[in-house]
């Protein structure tokens, strides 16, 4: 008996209630939010705040994109990781509450994993009109050193790789990296085969 | 463990004009090949205890003054892998429009009735067996702005995380019989042979008498990449 891949399917338009509800206001706790880590958690907090651009260059308003990163040690919260309990990795944030249609992230900036990569946190992105997920990364603009020798982006044409770093900002709140997704065009981000 | 890859066959194309939206959101430019790391090797755990104790009963779990309109469903089905080994103790999230074809979404502007009983959102957990099961109510088709007349099938709108960011997976369930879907461009926009594993059976076995009409729906993740592919 063969058992195949089930196809994916576009979310939709009408995800929020499902799977962001808190964020969107529904009465309907959400399994994960744009706050991946509170103030409890150890690490250098940062936020992550990006758009989702179309083809034609207008921000996305029913993207939803997920996160998963290591703590601030490089440990993920995973079966036979050195879990932080504290710390699940995992966050969720649709692009409809924003006026700007932003989506932004409260976490701690992940540590180096350990295994010869840089510093990175795992994207995904869903939206009505993606038949099927897509998979990116973040890296940071201050690990200059680090993504030097991190063999995913040596994987990435030279020319493509600056789509995926996250530019540093230092505002008055505090930690800003900014990263926005092009899902198409001159500056279409780099997605993986994953 | 690795995670074998997606199979590109079974998955639709990220661009398929005939459904519009795809056009200017899919990516155009060929995937980066990515060998697994930690990174995708891992991925967050949910379970029984991130559960309230009604989110896998969409009949009560929004319910204010009364019970939700529409045809009582039981929806059930395992979750494995391609070697069909159970998928255990992995979230399947779900959410659908009400008996009426609308969502609670306050983007969803259908002109049909909204349900003050019925929430459409949903969640629950697989068993030893990979097995997940929940109630609710028959979901209405709906129009969209798709094309001329253009009316989505029934369906359920799947989230399902697995044991690794790769073998995340968001899908829908349709129902057996549905005229719109050889109609309908995000049904049709699936390669064809894989179709009808988004299509759920009506099973007498799993309809509770006098109460719910019941419908499986089998859910086949990525699996280990140490096993052979079966064609
Ligand atoms: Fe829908």
């Amino acid at each position: 008996m063969a058992f195949r891949q089930t196809p994916s399917q576009t979310v939709g338009p009408y995800f929020a209630y499902g799977l962001t509800p808190q964020q969107y206001g529904y009465d309907f706790a959400s399994i994960a939010t744009p706050v991946v880590a509170d103030e409890t958690v150890s690490g250098q907090r940062i936020r992550i705040v990006g758009r989702v651009f179309d083809g034609a260059g207008a921000p996305v308003n029913d993207a939803m994109i997920e996160i998963w990163q290591a703590d601030g040690q490089g440990r993920y919260a995973a079966p036979g990781g050195a879990s932080n309990a504290a710390f699940r990795g995992f966050g969720r944030c649709g692009t409809g509450t924003d006026p700007q249609n932003r989506y932004f992230f409260d976490t701690v900036k992940p540590g180096a994993v350990g295994d010869g990569q840089a510093p990175h946190v795992a994207v995904t992105v869903f939206m009505r009109g993606l038949l099927t997920h897509a998979y990116t990364r973040i890296y940071f603009s201050d690990e200059a050193e680090a993504n030097a020798g991190d063999p995913v982006l040596a994987s990435v044409p030279a020319e493509r790789r600056d789509t995926l770093i996250a530019k540093r900002e230092e505002g008055d709140s505090g930690i800003v990296y900014r990263f926005d997704i092009h899902m198409q065009g001159e500056r279409e981000t780099v997605f993986f085969d994953v | 463990m690795s995670t074998s890859p997606r199979d590109w066959s079974s998955h639709p194309p990220y661009v398929y004009p005939d459904y519009k939206s795809t056009v200017l959101r899919g990516p155009t430019r060929p995937l980066i090949p990515l060998k697994h790391t930690l990174s995708e090797r891992t991925g967050p755990v949910y379970g029984h205890d991130s559960l309230g104790a009604l989110d896998n009963d969409l009949t009560r779990n929004g319910r204010r003054n009364g019970e939700p309109l529409g045809e009582r469903i039981v929806v059930t089905g395992r979750v494995t892998d391609e070697a069909g080994r159970p998928v255990r103790n992995t979230l399947v999230e779900v959410w659908q429009a009400n008996a009426a074809g609308r969502y609670v979404h306050k983007v969803d502007q259908h002109d049909a009735p909204l349900d003050p009983n019925f929430l459409g959102g949903g969640r629950c957990v697989t068993d030893d067996e990979g097995r997940y099961r929940f109630y609710s109510i028959k979901p209405g088709a709906y129009p969209w702005g798709n094309h001329h007349n253009a009316w989505r099938p029934n369906h359920i709108h799947f989230s399902l995380l697995g044991p690794s960011i790769a073998t995340r997976l968001v899908t829908q369930m349709y129902f057996p019989g549905d005229p719109l879907l050889d109609l309908d461009p995000i049904f049709q926009g699936t390669p064809e042979a894989a179709r009808s594993r988004l299509i759920s059976k009506f099973s007498i076995d799993v309809t509770e008498p006098s109460f719910a009409l019941g419908y499986v729906f089998d859910i086949v993740l990525r699996g280990a990449s140490a096993t052979p592919m079966e064609v």
